[in-house]
Formats: C-alpha cells, structure tokens, sequence
C-alpha cells in the first residue's frame, strides 16, 4: 500500500495547540517520495513543531499524520519504534550524547539495533564521518566540538542506519561557508544516490532554493505557498514576496503582538 | 482559599497517580534491563554507589562516634556503661544507618542523576534517543534507577560498618569500656529480626531515593531553572519521603 502513494508524508488538516496558544490549523502538507522538501516559514511558525508531529513527538489535536501510508498516531510503541528505525533526524542543536565520544555517538544507532560485528561497525561509522569531513575527531568528546562541527557529527549519526527518510531541523545555522557548501552538495547527493526523501526545516532562503525540489512557506498555522523554489521567488502572494526577499513591511508583522509602543512607554504601566 | 486548596489537592493527588504509572513502567522495564543491559546497570552502581563511598564514610566515623560517647556519657550514669555497644548497634542497624545513608545518597547521588536526566532532556539528548528507536527509558533512567536500588542496601551496610567502628574508637579506645564487653554486647543486644528491619528499609529508601531522582529530572523543565528546580525538589522530596516511610515500617515491625 506505501509503495502505491507518491507522498511519503502527508498531514490532513492538522490542528494542534501547545496550552492556549494554537500552532496549526487545517494544516495540509503532502511530501513527495524521494524528494527534497524544504518547510520555511519565519520564526515562531512552529516549524520545528511540524517536525516533531511527523515523528510522533507530538499528536495533533485533530487531523492525521500519515507516514509511508500509516497513520502514526495509531501505531503501537514497536510500530513506531520500526518507523523510526528507517528515519534518521538531525536536531538543531545536534543533541549528541555527551558522554560518548564522536565515534561512540555516531555507532550508537548500529550497536543498539544490529548484530554487525565491531570491524564492521567501525568500518561505516568511519565512512559516514568521513562524508562529514570529520573522520581525524573520531575519538574527541561532543564537549570539544564548535556548533557547526557537532551538527555534522549529528549528520554522520542521522544517515548511520541508510534511512529511508531524512529529517534536517535547521541544518545550515551556524555552519562556515565551506562546510556549508560541502553539507548542502552532501544532502543533494544523498537523496539523488541513494532515493533517500528529505525534510528540511529552515529560513535559510538562498541555501534552501539550491537544494530543496519543493518547498512549502508556513505562516500563521497554515500553508501560505508551496511550489518550486523558484516558482516561491516569483509569486505574487505578498507573504511569500516578503519572506522570500526578506523585506521588512508586509503581511508578516516583525513584532510579536504587544501593546501601543508610545503608550507603553508613557502609559502607568512605566512606574 | 478553600479552591485554592482544592486544586492543590487535585494537582497533588494528580502528581502522585502519575509517578505511580512512572514506577510501574520502570519496574516494567527493569528485569529486561537488568538482565540485557547489566554493563549500564553495573556502570550506575559505580556512579551513584561506588562515588558516594567517602562521603557515606566519613559521616558514619562521625555519627558511630557521637553514639559512642553520647551512649557513653549516659549510660554511665546507671553504672551501665558497657553496655554502649548495644545502643550504638541498636541505633545505627535500624535506624540511623538506613535513614542518613538515604539521605546522604538523595544529597549526593540524587541530586547528579535528576540534574543529568533534566540536562539531557534540555538539550534534546532523550528526544534524539527516542528518534534513533533507542528507548530512554530502558538505556537513561532503568539503569539509573536499578544503580541507585542496588547500591543503598550497600551503602547502608557500610555506614553501619563504619559507624560501628566510630563507636568502637570512641567508647574503647577513648573511654576505656573494655573492647570484650562492647563487642560481646553487640553480638548479644540484637537479632536477626533487628538486621532484617535495617535491611528492608534500606532496601525501600534505595527504591524512594532513586525513584524521586529519576522522576524529578525526567519531568523536569527543560531550561537551566527547571533543572536546578528538579535537583533541589529531589533532595526535599526525598528527605520527606524518608522519614515517613520510616515510621511506617518501624510502626509494622515493632
């Protein structure tokens, strides 16, 4: 039945809330199988969020979560378990485990759900961080790597197991131009080279009008445009002008909600 | 007022019906553990026992030695000095050994497991576990739990130990009850039952200390706050939780 669908995700009029504040609503999102599909949005938008719904970090209020034909929401602990084992995640803040080394870290996913003997592991976790030109940091500590070079090591990490669906939560934040460059060709060649389907989360527009093959632009809970890169650069829609070519007036408000500014600064709340 | 305390009635009850379901997974998860995953268990006793050994030692030197001359100067006034091995041993088998044990261990070893669940899960560590299908229940708090479980009952007997030891110096060495007498009224001051009692509520506090740290980091607030907030809660909770239970099962014994 998945192989027959096109989409390997797909969220149906997803409501969702956290306390009184409503991230989503009616929210409609189909990925493409094999793909990459960018989801931007400006900040606050709840794209990470949107990432944790397709994972089941989170259960929508209302609506389904459909994940290679399977509502996941329905799917019992093992279920999921199996689910994710075919998906592979890079968190924003590369969330490695502090107390094993970059070797340990990124062996972590084969130790725990092959039987692969010790050579054999060594021989893909050094191959896989080497991809992230981090093959010489194998034996350093999470706690002596910058920013940037942590989030790689999560890379190595996320395509460890060769999943089928690779999630990326701002992967290009905090990344030198170089390593930019390199991650960016790597994402490309990984999802043409091996049919992965990718999800990416970011604001980053030049980076993402590079690689992504679709993208959708998230605002306010709802899907505001989606098409190509390029066909978001050429829109019409006010929004997506805006947030496409980072203008400061528009649609979007800079502002969180708060009261008149003179009036605040004046007003008794000042004493 | 009164809805006040109705809703922190509820929210209290709430808390406790939720800790109990937390328990019952972690005794859920804990013979597959212990049994599959015995290098994790064996690295926490380390941790949380094995570490916690000199401050458990140098505080039993200190309490045997308060015993012994506290035992010392009033038994003395009954002509019964001698008999201070017995309410040294008394004291520390069934009461002091297991309570300050358990309370040091919430200061010392609690305090770091809830700090460290509560760090890894505010920087996503037990959310990237549970994306790689590794479940942190069974690798980060089962281990934990069961380390801290295992290691009271031993701690506790080495503070008895060592208390014993405390007593011994002060009241023989320094005192000048004859060593023959003490030990011979250790031996005949208790029994078994009285051993047991030590042991059983070692045994209850090391579930409730490790218990409240794994349930307190585990639930904290992902933030720096939050974090020092779970640690500081461990400690109190733990502390409470003791001293009831120790009169529970000291009013069941006796």
């Amino acid at each position: 039945m998945s192989d027959s669908s096109d989409n390997i995700v797909e969220i149906r009029d997803v409501d969702y809330s956290i306390g009184s504040r409503q991230i989503f609503k009616g929210l409609n999102i189909e990925i493409p199988r094999g793909k990459i599909t960018a989801i931007m949005g400006p900040s606050g938008t709840g794209k990470t969020t949107l990432l944790k719904l397709i994972t089941r970090q989170a259960i929508p209020d209302r609506g389904e979560v459909i994940v290679d034909g399977r509502n996941i929401a329905e799917l019992s602990q093992r279920e999921l378990y199996e689910l994710r084992k075919r998906m592979g995640m890079l968190f924003q803040n590369g969330a490695l485990l502090t107390d094993y080394n970059v070797f340990e870290n990124v062996a972590l996913p084969l130790r725990e759900h092959t039987d692969l003997p010790p050579r054999l592991i060594r021989h893909i976790v050094l191959t896989k961080l080497h991809a992230v030109g981090l093959r010489g940091a194998a034996d350093m500590m999470p706690r002596e790597l910058s920013g940037g070079m942590e989030r790689r090591v999560a890379l190595a990490r996320a395509m460890v197991m060769d999943p089928e669906i690779l999630i990326y939560d701002e992967p290009f934040v905090g990344l030198d131009p170089i390593s930019m460059g390199v991650i960016v060709r790597l994402v490309r060649k990984m999802n043409d080279a091996l049919g992965i389907s990718s999800i990416i989360v970011s604001h980053d527009v030049q980076e993402i009008s590079t690689v992504a093959d679709c993208t959708y632009l998230i605002s306010h809970g709802r899907v505001v445009g989606s098409g190509s890169p390029d066909e978001l650069h050429n829109t019409s829609s006010e929004v997506v002008r805006q947030f496409m070519h980072g203008m400061a007036d528009g649609p979007v408000a800079f502002h969180y909600a708060a009261p008149d500014y003179a009036e605040q600064l004046l007003g008794r709340d000042a004493e | 007022m009164l809805r006040e305390l109705y809703v922190i009635f509820v929210s209290f009850l709430r808390t406790l019906g939720a800790l109990q379901l937390f328990f019952l997974r972690v005794l859920q998860n804990s013979p597959g553990v212990f049994v599959k995953r015995f290098g994790l268990v064996a690295h926490q006793v380390h941790n949380a026992g094995a570490l916690s050994l000199v401050i458990i030692m140098v505080c039993g030197l200190f309490v045997g030695g308060v015993l012994g001359l506290q035992g010392y100067s009033n038994l003395a006034r009954f002509n019964a000095e001698d008999s201070v091995g017995t309410f040294a041993a008394f004291s520390l088998l069934k009461e002091l050994g297991p309570v300050i044990t358990a309370l040091l261990f919430a200061g010392r070893a609690g305090t770091a497991l809830s700090s460290e669940i509560g760090l890894m899960k505010a920087t996503d560590q037990l959310a990237a576990m549970e994306m790689m299908a590794i479940s942190p229940m069974r690798r980060v708090i089962v281990p934990r739990f069961l380390g801290g479980v295992i290691s009271m009952p031993m701690l506790t007997a080495v503070f008895n130990v060592v208390g014993l030891f405390g007593a011994h110096v002060v009241a023989v060495n320094l005192m000048g009850v004859d060593a023959g007498a003490f030990w011979q009224q250790v031996h005949s001051g208790l029994d078994m039952s009285d051993v047991y009692e030590g042991i059983i509520k070692s045994v209850v506090f090391g579930v409730i200390a490790s218990l409240l740290a794994v349930w307190e980091g585990y639930n904290s607030i992902p933030t720096a706050e939050g974090v020092g907030r779970a640690s500081t809660r461990t400690v109190v909770e733990t502390a409470i939780a003791v001293l009831i239970f120790d009169f529970m099962i000291t009013a069941v014994v006796i």
